[in-house]
């Protein structure tokens, strides 16, 4: 701008006003572009997911049919009109679904403890050399991204069917996921207890413990609550390979058309997961308050 | 600091006591706490273990199954696919899991947003609306792709269809309730700026909520296509297309070269997506807002 002449201030408005239409006519072709690009590929996957609209409208009848149809009972009554009808099976299911809150609660337990092993060396804080922190975080990365249902299928081939592969798959994928969460946690922390440590002679070991550990503590455990509701989610699908847990009841209702029993077992599933959410959801604010009070 | 060099270490050492005497409550050993802590953990850990010897495990059988993990990874090595038929299908099979994850993120979304202004509390203040379609994204939320894939495949039949439609119910109770969280978290201002110039509701929401709320849902949105690429790839277990199928059936017939062949397919396939969306990601949000 020349100091000589003040703009005039028309000019002024007018100048803003013509920059901020072109801004705008900008972001508007970006915005349209990104749509026909969107769409192009919409169109591309619903042609190779073969897609077919016109099946979907034929059936949409027959999917809110299926709806109607596991909840009436084979006599043709209403299952809420006969509860003990309806959840003849209740004992049972009642097993199957302790078994898959065990299996969620073993793997989540044992994948956090490795998480948790394996964390400090994926660390810049901690870690013993370049090449360690690289192997873990590439191992944990491993271990998160292949599905704990493909796990669970490998682990069915070598331990047989039951729970026992199930278990092991929900702890590996638990290690692969909160493995990279607790180290980005214990990337975060303040150093300076840690260095304190350090300064009065401490070990590597002292300095987690004395110096990372109270800091990260109440961080793990709320990572870890939330990945119990996760695995509780998993475990129950587990049962579909045979790794044990309610689907593998849930899986047999459904292909033999057991229809009243597929409506108790998911209803028995959506309460279990819903207390389970809101119960983790409690522990996990009382630890954070715990954490703002210190 | 009001120790200096010169003064003698008797001063030290007095400001010392004084402030352990001042501090004493910090110093003294928590015995209450460290209790309730020990128990629960001892508490936790009997869990573990008693969970673990309900479900079967032991020893014997830890140790057999890890031979022959030993063995199967063995087997797995070098990864190959053995014909070139082989290869076509799989990367076939993968573009079906890619497709299913688009399609099933987007009509989730398509028929989540609409839905999800009815379960924002800002926008219809109508309770009873409002408590049943949280309910309801809550309830279809509950249940998994998969079982929702074994629904559909009842419905429309076996293939990559079922699981697109399997993703996108799932998905609906899921971005339903994460789309109705962001609007009721949008600030009101905007709003109340579109209404105090004559805008009616419609415009409120046109002109006040929405530009608010894209970045966010774009971004959830991306969240979501990683997250599904990684469920379709499993949802061929069930027969609703996609890679999980042939990878299934490769490990039933133990053929285990071709198995770490479709899971390298699928780890780079994974972590290519991830790539492009945290790139997209930060291109719509921009860095991070302060």
């Amino acid at each position: 701008m020349s100091a000589s002449a003040p703009p005039n201030r028309l000019t002024t408005a007018i100048g803003t006003l013509v920059s901020y239409d072109s801004d705008l006519r900008e972001k508007r072709r970006k915005t349209i572009f990104g749509c026909i690009i969107v769409a192009i590929l919409f169109v591309l996957s619903g042609w190779i997911a073969e897609a077919q609209p016109d099946v979907l409208i034929d059936k949409a009848g027959a999917f809110f049919n299926y709806i109607g149809d596991i909840l009436h009972l084979d006599s043709g009554d209403l299952v809420f009109e006969a509860p003990g009808e309806w959840f003849w099976g209740l004992r049972r299911w009642l097993l199957s679904l302790g078994e898959t809150l065990l299996m969620a609660y073993a793997g989540t337990f044992l994948g956090t403890f490795a998480a948790f092993a394996l964390c400090f060396f994926a660390t810049d804080n901690f870690c013993v050399s370049r090449l360690g922190k690289f192997c873990t975080l590439r191992f944990l990365e491993f271990a998160r991204t292949v599905p704990d249902l493909v796990f669970a299928l490998i682990f069915v081939i070598a331990f047989g069917l039951g729970p026992i592969p199930g278990v092991l798959a929900i702890a590996i994928h638990t290690m692969g996921a909160l493995g990279k969460l607790f180290a980005e946690v214990v990337e975060n922390i303040d150093p300076k207890p840690v260095e304190g440590i350090a300064a009065a002679g401490g070990s590597r070991l002292a300095q987690i413990r004395y110096g990372a550990l109270p800091q990260v503590l109440s961080n793990f455990v709320s990572y870890a609550l939330l990945r119990f509701e996760v695995n509780v989610r998993s475990a129950a699908v587990l049962g579909f390979v045979g790794a044990g847990g309610i689907g593998f009841t849930l899986l047999i209702a459904i292909r033999k058309f057991y229809n009243s029993d597929v409506s108790a077992i998911l209803l028995m599933i959506i309460v279990t997961v819903m207390l389970i959410d809101y119960g983790t959801e409690k522990v996990r604010h009382r630890l954070i308050g715990r954490e703002k009070h210190a | 600091m009001s120790i200096t060099m010169g003064e003698p270490r008797s001063a030290m050492l007095s400001l010392d006591a004084d402030g352990l005497r001042r501090h004493a409550a910090l110093l003294r050993p928590d015995t209450a706490g460290r209790l309730v802590t020990s128990l629960s953990a001892a508490a936790m850990i009997a869990g573990l273990i008693g969970s673990l010897a309900y479900l079967g495990f032991s020893f014997t059988a830890i140790f057999v199954g890890l031979q022959r993990i030993g063995g199967i990874v063995a087997w797995m090595l070098p990864p190959d696919p053995q014909t070139w038929d082989n290869t076509r299908f799989y990367f076939h099979a993968l573009g079906e899991t890619l497709g299913i994850a688009f399609m099933g993120t987007l009509g989730a979304a398509l028929f989540a947003f609409p839905l999800s202004f009815l379960a924002a509390r800002n926008i219809v203040p109508n309770l009873i609306v409002h408590i049943l379609t949280r309910r309801m994204f809550d309830t279809i939320r509950g249940v998994d792709a998969l079982i929702w894939a074994l629904i559909w495949i009842n419905v429309v039949g076996l293939g990559p269809f079922a699981g697109v439609l399997a993703l996108v119910t799932s998905d609906f109770g899921a971005l339903g309730k994460l789309f109705s969280e962001a609007i009721e978290t949008a600030d009101a201002k905007p709003v109340e700026g579109v209404t105090s110039c004559g805008g009616g509701t419609f415009a409120g929401v046109r002109f006040g909520v929405i530009p608010q709320l894209l970045p966010v849902v774009l971004g959830q949105l991306l969240y979501f296509f990683e997250s599904n690429v990684r469920s379709a790839a499993v949802l061929g277990i069930v027969g609703a297309g996609g890679i999980g199928l042939p990878l299934s059936e490769m490990i039933r017939t133990d053929e285990w070269q071709q198995v770490s062949f479709i899971i390298i397919m699928m780890l780079v396939t994974v972590s290519v997506i991830d790539l492009i969306s945290s790139r997209l990601r930060l291109s719509i949000i921009g860095p991070a807002p302060v």
